[in-house]
């Protein structure tokens, strides 16, 4: 079953691809293989930038405690081969306006603080290269969708929090805490394949994209959402938990996985590379097949259709 | 008036060190209460960025006097052996509490059993690995746990300002800006945990995040205890160009060559046995020494650099075990490491020194601990070995996290009260920050203060060292200091990163100052501190470690003094590798 889904979702996935206009900015945010071609692409942006040395960013500023309404500034922001949109905020803030409000910290795409809608789409800032906007001179940045603004581009994650929380994120197992005194110390253990089947959920930096992105959230703010969910999953298929149904009873709600309709767009802004929609798919096959509720259902459709 | 939120312990950071001490201290007890307050989101620390591993004896046929001696050798002798000892002994229950708690250690083929790499310095492959992601997965599996536990509070972005004290010195809180609201709060408890990370971004080329700034150090400077060792400032061998992220030590580990312009491989001359992987003091010296004497390239910004090669590897390996380190090549210096060698220069990584601690991790402060990279409890002396940070984060995270709850329950047991904040303290801090920062007037842009600080770290206080230079160093970072940057042009409350950032600053100052001062006193080459005008290390006089205590509003500069080293049965030797 499991296998069919990704199969399915490959060829689902494809298919959007081509008629996709937004596909080729987000598609950057992904990681690509195809690394030769790549650098090929890489090296003509490098020299149509060249001739561009600067840019103009144009931010959402808001303050909602001072005043309701929201207004756009624009900055004229110099360019080097490599700035990314990070760059060039920070370049703003520190020598144009000192008072914007943004959240940064690694830069390097680990800890999840910049996501914000660039030209529209929720990306990273410091993960976005200010020359993958060709022949685009203005870039837009905008707080992240789905969250309650507190200033400028910082959005507030209590909420996205919660429902992470919710999941109960944790290995469930009596044995989970040792003690100090136990010997000899001994590992649970864990084939490579049991590491293969949660690993690529666990690269989530918490960064909202996603949630930014989903449709559902934008109209169900109960619904989980999809970093929460794959959360479930990849606790869900490790091998050290022993939840497993509990699990299963968290999400199966009317607020719950139900009311993902598959837009897919979690999956296509993660800039980790995970596939919450993949998560979201497996554990409905999981609860489908655990929910007595939907046995009976999947039974009497069973039947009208002999 | 202030508002006071009242906790039994106070952790303040939330890296590795901050959530496994708020994991240790929430399960002595499930009624302490535990804040843990922190200027950055929770999962944002820079403890995430940590790439290549963590050292652990776990094999059959590893042993602990081989990781003991290791870590004593490579930190040049200067580490407090008991402390090098009690780390090594406590990390193979680390690394497999991790494993129960979720953490996707990479494992081996054969048995799905841990899996162990190469690192620098070591005579064992002891790093424990999470693909090249460990410090990420660590943070993960920390935090997800603290989620079990509804004893532990988290305080996203509150930005710590001052430790308040009783009268008889001994801790009983913090004063605190809630960013959202731009609120001054004060936080009364018992204990408190300083796990504040270090402070690399006082250099401009760093593998440090933004956020790694020495508040948490200079919080506790200010309040009057000692910081040990600052002189002692880890380069890593390879940040790439140019902005200084990092490629993990783990890729020398599995294999990558470090290469000069003519194509050598020229460790084999300044360690012919490790070659690229000496302990990173060695390797970052040979690099320097490369490229001072024209054996460098030059990166599209002009930067004098070197390459490392890892094309050898394989994309399969490559993609397997440095996947992270690939995705970072291609999109931050457009270069694909599976296909060609990348530009790299060594890059402040890491900081030996910080808050003076015992073995313990207690301050000399009562009730008061450090742990991580914030506390220098002399377990990596004058140079750290990679795999050993992380590793020293979740020892002493759960050490201080224990101790504190202990110190706490004895303190109700004994039926002592929590002592009361002493106003003045509270109203003096107001005074600094409001008056002194916030309200503060003057004609230069802070940004660029910070950049000509950062700047002149970089080039005053690197790899090598001169007297001349550091003492131009300390003689500018001091001009600049006392120029006119002390203003906030945003005047809002809300969420003012403006704000925040000048104070930042301010803590930037004052602890370049007390890195230059001590590497000026220093009159020996040892571990990470290179003097050029005294090459080599002075076991005489300088086996000790360094302290700097603040001199107060009116000082001329830091008081320093000096502390000895403990040693157990490792005789200092002549290091070679």
């Amino acid at each position: 079953m499991a296998n069919y889904i990704i199969e399915k979702l490959k060829k689902l996935n494809k298919g959007k691809d081509k008629d996709d206009t937004e596909n080729e900015r987000v598609e950057n945010t992904s990681y690509s293989t195809s690394t030769s071609s790549n650098n090929v692409k890489k090296q003509k942006q490098y020299e149509e930038d060249k001739q561009r040395n600067k840019i103009i960013l144009k931010i959402f500023r808001v303050n909602f405690t001072s005043d309701k309404s929201h207004h756009y500034d624009k900055f004229e922001v110099p360019l080097q081969k490599s700035t990314t949109v990070l760059d060039a905020l920070i370049y703003a803030k520190s020598y144009l306006d000192n008072s914007i409000a943004i959240r940064y910290s690694c830069r390097m795409a680990s800890c999840g603080s910049c996501g914000m809608r660039i030209n529209g789409v929720p990306r990273l800032a410091c993960y976005t290269n200010v020359s993958e906007f060709k022949g685009n001179d203005t870039i837009t940045c905008e707080p992240l969708a789905n969250f309650p603004h507190i200033r400028d581009l910082v959005t507030d994650f209590s909420q996205f929090s919660d429902h992470h929380k919710q999941m109960k994120p944790y290995i469930h197992n009596e044995n989970a805490d040792i003690s100090t005194s136990q010997s000899p110390l001994s590992e649970f253990g864990q084939s490579p394949e049991d590491v293969d089947k949660y690993l690529q959920f666990s690269y989530c930096i918490k960064c909202g994209l996603c949630y930014s992105a989903c449709p559902t959230v934008a109209t169900d703010m109960k619904f989980p959402g999809p970093q929460a969910l794959a959360q479930a999953y990849r606790y869900y298929i490790d091998t050290r938990d022993v939840l497993s149904k509990d699990r299963l009873k968290i999400i199966d709600d009317r607020h719950g996985i139900w009311r993902c309709h598959f837009a897919g767009s979690c999956s296509k802004v993660c800039p980790k590379g995970v596939d919450p929609a993949l998560g979201i798919q497996l554990l409905r096959d999981q609860v489908f097949n655990l929910s007595k509720h939907e046995k009976k259902i999947a039974r009497e459709l069973g039947r009208k259709n002999k | 008036m202030t508002d006071i939120i009242s906790y039994d312990i106070i952790i303040i950071g939330s890296g590795i060190a901050g959530l496994r001490a708020a994991i240790s201290a929430a399960s002595e007890d499930n009624k302490l209460k535990i804040a843990v307050i922190s200027k950055v989101q929770v999962m944002r620390s820079h403890s995430v960025s940590a790439e290549g591993g963590t050292a652990a004896v776990i094999q059959d046929d590893d042993n602990l006097e081989s990781h003991i001696y290791d870590t004593i050798k490579g930190s040049d002798y200067l580490a407090d052996q008991d402390v090098a000892e009690l780390l090594v002994k406590q990390m193979p229950f680390e690394i497999y509490q991790l494993e129960h708690w979720g953490m996707p250690w990479s494992r081996k083929k054969e048995d799905g059993r841990i899996a162990q790499r190469w690192f620098g310095g070591y005579s064992y492959p002891r790093a424990t690995y999470a693909q090249d992601r460990v410090g990420f997965f660590e943070m993960q599996t920390l935090y997800d746990t603290c989620l079990k536990y509804e004893n532990i509070d988290f305080f996203n972005e509150w930005f710590c300002t001052s430790i308040l004290t009783y009268y008889d010195n001994s801790f009983c809180g913090v004063t605190a800006i809630e960013m959202k609201t731009g609120e001054f709060i004060k936080f009364k408890a018992l204990a408190g945990i300083i796990c504040t990370g270090g402070a690399g971004r006082i250099y401009s080329f760093s593998t440090y995040a933004y956020s790694s700034t020495p508040d948490g150090l200079d919080m506790a400077y200010r309040a009057g205890l000692a910081l040990k060792d600052m002189e002692f400032v880890q380069f890593h061998p390879t940040g790439i160009l140019p902005s200084g992220i990092l490629i993990t030590e783990g890729a020398r580990g599995e294999g990558g060559y470090l290469i000069n312009n003519k194509g050598e491989r020229f460790m084999k001359k300044y360690a012919p046995n490790k070659l690229e992987l000496a302990s990173r003091d060695v390797v970052s010296r040979g690099m320097m020494k490369e490229i001072d004497e024209g054996r460098g390239f030059k990166s599209d910004g002009g930067v004098d650099c070197l390459k490392i090669d890892l094309t050898h590897l394989g994309i399969e390996k490559i993609q397997e075990r440095l996947g992270g380190i690939r995705e970072i090549g291609i999109k931050f210096s457009g270069v694909d490491i599976a296909e060609e060698p990348i530009q790299i220069r060594p890059v402040c990584h890491y900081m030996m020194g910080g808050i003076h601690t015992n073995i313990d991790g207690a301050t000399e402060m009562n009730g008061l601990w450090a742990a991580g990279e914030a506390a220098c409890n002399s377990v990596h002396g004058a140079n750290r070995l990679g795999a050993n940070s992380t590793g020293e984060c979740l020892v002493w995270g759960n050490i201080t996290g224990k101790l504190a709850a202990r110190y706490v329950l004895n303190r109700r047991n004994s039926g002592t009260s929590s002592p009361d904040i002493q106003q003045q303290q509270v109203i003096d801090e107001e005074k600094r920050i409001y008056d002194g920062i916030f309200r503060g007037r003057g004609q230069i842009n802070p940004y660029e203060a910070r950049m000509n600080l950062t700047d002149t770290m970089d080039s005053n206080a690197h790899v090598f060292r001169t007297e001349l230079g550091l003492a131009e160093g300390l003689k500018k970072v001091r001009e600049l200091m006392k120029s006119q940057w002390r203003h906030v042009d945003d005047t809002a409350r809300e969420y003012n990163t403006n704000f925040i950032n000048v104070m930042e600053l301010d803590s930037m100052f004052r602890i370049s100052e007390v890195i230059l001062l001590c590497a000026l006193n220093r009159h020996e080459s040892r571990g990470a501190h290179a003097m050029l005008e005294y090459p080599k290390r002075d076991d005489a006089n300088f086996m000790k470690h360094s302290l700097a205590y603040f001199g107060g509003p009116t000082r001329e500069g830091p008081k320093t003094d000096w502390f000895p080293v403990t040693f157990t049965h490792y005789k200092p030797e002549e290091r070679h590798y």
